[in-house]
């Protein structure tokens, strides 16, 4: 029903630009940068020369050590900050300041503390849809909290809320706007991890269900593996780009706790965390080294096709490999 | 036990009360008088030497001109003999013309200073000079350009109301959590509404802090006005009084200033506590 309502409201009201691919590229970074000045150093680079193109119904995680510059990629994507240079075209537009098609779920929630859950939700529903009656806000806003499992938490504020349900309220107002793009800046980072797998299967749920297309920041190896479709690498910053982009070859239908026996599962863990262990600091040398690399067409890479076809169907379980907590 | 702290609190505050009553009621009291005396120059002194008695008016005194008071607050037996309750009516009056007009001066001059840094350092030093004077030290120069005792009183409330107003309004709405106004900025709602919608709610307890303040320096400054401009008002009742040598009413008068300056803290508090948000 809900996907009904998504895919309706989707529908663009501006003419779509030609499709440049067979699969309608919905977002094109393109070269973007972001650069300031420091009294002694002078200027810092924090990334340059960014492409990264995203196709309608993707989801793309990011990847890449603290400082890289992910989230400053974020807010330029919805529109809160601007790039040093470059542009970021979303739909045939660039993008010059924040829209209702890109809904934003911000780390720490940002729910407004006045409010109360349906307060919050209906801010954003009466937003976007500016000719609705009271009523009929109400009635949008109630089904999306419904969604996101809070029914009976309408009139609670924000501080009588668990971190979890926080959260959720934060993905209902962002997916009661009906957005063709959601952002998410690292949104289950502060919950614990029962409640962060409980939502990330609702996400997965609903994205799946209405076909959203999702660029979200994480730091979590497998919060990527099981909710993206790809992922994108970043080095280290100052100076960071994007690396590699994994495609994701798990199926689609995957569970969160059956993941891990999947083919593949550890050759994309182990590629994501052996970038994230070291060649996220040491990608500089790879590329002195005279690996073929563009900014422009980033290589996109699949561990985890090779490592299913080597391995026999039913075979033994792979041993645990040691792993490294990047922290 | 059985003593709820608050029960026990009231029971302080009650023997704190009857301590000082019963201090204040011995050392006031007369001692006997002195003997002897010339009838025509016991009149002429008074009780103060016929009686041994303190020209401080004891508290059965201050009881029996407050019961006087209360029961009668509001008659007018000329320019220097009002009911108590005019002389209040006329000095809250006054405050809350001065105060009011603080607030529409204040709150969204506050607001264009909070959003906007560089009105902020523009105006910045002048607040900075402007703060610390003393309310009364426009008083001349009030009555000069203004020409109007009344009307002059009621600028130096204004003036002494507007800066604790002016400097939290302009602190809240600086430090507005920038999250919550990137919410406002995803949704695409205009600037005007975000102010309405997020700055405003989210910087209302600051705000509201800062109206309390200014409402507690008002009622100080009230009294201190009155006395300089004369005519109406409590502060030129005490005046007044102190003048007549009636030290009982310059008591009352004290004490109805008090009660008047916690009821109108008071309101601003409940008014406080209806927009504080829990985070």
């Amino acid at each position: 029903m809900v996907g009904n309502i998504l895919r309706a409201a989707a529908a663009p009201s501006v003419p779509p630009a030609p499709a440049i691919e067979p699969a309608q590229r919905l977002i094109s970074i393109e070269g973007i940068a972001r650069r300031y000045r420091q009294k002694h150093t002078g200027e810092v680079t924090v990334f340059e020369d960014l492409w990264l193109g995203i196709d309608q119904g993707e989801f793309v995680c990011i990847i890449g050590h603290s400082g890289c510059g992910k989230t400053t990629v974020l807010n330029i994507l919805a529109g809160l900050d601007r790039p040093d240079e470059g542009v970021v075209i979303v739909d045939g537009r660039e993008v010059d300041g924040p829209s209702l098609d890109r809904a934003v779920i911000f780390q720490g929630h940002a729910l407004l503390p006045w409010l109360t859950v349906l307060g919050n939700v209906a801010y954003a529903v009466a937003a976007r849809n500016r000719s609705w009656s009271k009523a009929k806000v109400r009635e949008h806003a109630r089904r999306f909290i419904e969604l996101v499992g809070l029914s009976g938490a309408e009139r609670k504020r924000p501080a009588e809320l668990s971190g979890g349900m926080k959260q959720r309220v934060g993905i209902a107002r962002a997916l009661a706007i009906e957005p063709k793009t959601m952002l998410m800046d690292e949104p289950f980072s502060a919950l614990d991890a029962l409640t962060r797998g409980t939502l990330q299967d609702e996400v997965r749920r609903i994205c799946l269900t209405t076909d959203q297309t999702v660029m979200m920041i994480t730091h979590d190896v497998d919060e990527a593996i099981y909710l993206a479709d790809k992922i994108v690498l970043m080095t280290n910053g100052p100076g960071a780009r994007i690396a590699e982009v994994v495609r994701n070859t798990l199926p689609r239908e995957r569970d969160r706790n059956q993941m891990h026996r999947l083919p593949g599962y550890y050759a994309i863990r182990n590629h994501l965390m052996d970038f994230l262990v070291s060649r996220s600091a040491t990608f500089g040398d790879e590329l002195a080294a005279g690996r073929a690399w563009s900014a422009r067409s980033v290589p996109v890479v699949e561990p985890g096709r090779e490592d299913a076809a080597r391995q026999p169907p039913r075979g033994r379980q792979p041993l645990e490999p040691k792993q490294l907590a990047p922290r | 036990m059985g003593w709820s702290d608050r029960g026990r609190a009231l029971l302080l505050s009650a023997l704190v009360l009857g301590v000082f009553l019963a201090a204040w009621h011995l050392a006031t009291r007369g001692t006997g008088g002195a003997e002897g005396l010339d009838p025509a120059y016991a009149a002429l002194m008074g009780a103060q030497v016929t009686e041994g008695a303190s020209a401080m008016p004891g508290p059965l005194d201050v009881a029996a001109e407050l019961w006087r008071h209360v029961t009668d607050p509001f008659y007018d037996a000329g320019p220097n003999d009002k009911g108590i309750g005019i002389q209040l009516a006329y000095s809250i009056g006054r405050v809350l013309l001065g105060y009011g007009m603080a607030v529409i001066v204040a709150i969204p001059l506050g607001f264009l200073i909070g959003m906007s840094p560089l009105v902020s350092r523009a105006l910045d030093p002048f607040i900075q000079i402007m703060k610390p004077i003393s309310p009364l030290a426009w008083m001349p120069l009030a009555l000069y350009t203004i020409r109007d005792s009344n009307a002059s009183a009621v600028f130096v409330i204004f003036i002494c109301a507007v800066w604790p107003m002016l400097v939290n309004t302009a602190f809240g709405v600086a430090t507005v959590r920038r999250e919550w106004l990137n919410v406002a900025r995803t949704l695409e709602i205009p600037a005007w509404k975000r102010a309405l919608t997020v700055v405003l709610p989210a910087a209302a307890p600051t705000i509201l802090t800062g109206m309390r303040i200014s409402i507690g320096i008002a009622w100080l400054v009230i009294v201190a006005a009155e006395m300089l401009v004369g005519g109406t008002g409590i502060g030129y009742f005490v005046w007044n009084e102190w003048n007549n040598l009636s030290i009982v009413n310059v008591i009352v008068a004290i004490l109805f200033i008090g009660v008047v300056g916690m009821v109108l803290d008071q309101l601003l508090a409940a008014a406080a506590r209806l927009v504080t948000f829990p985070e």
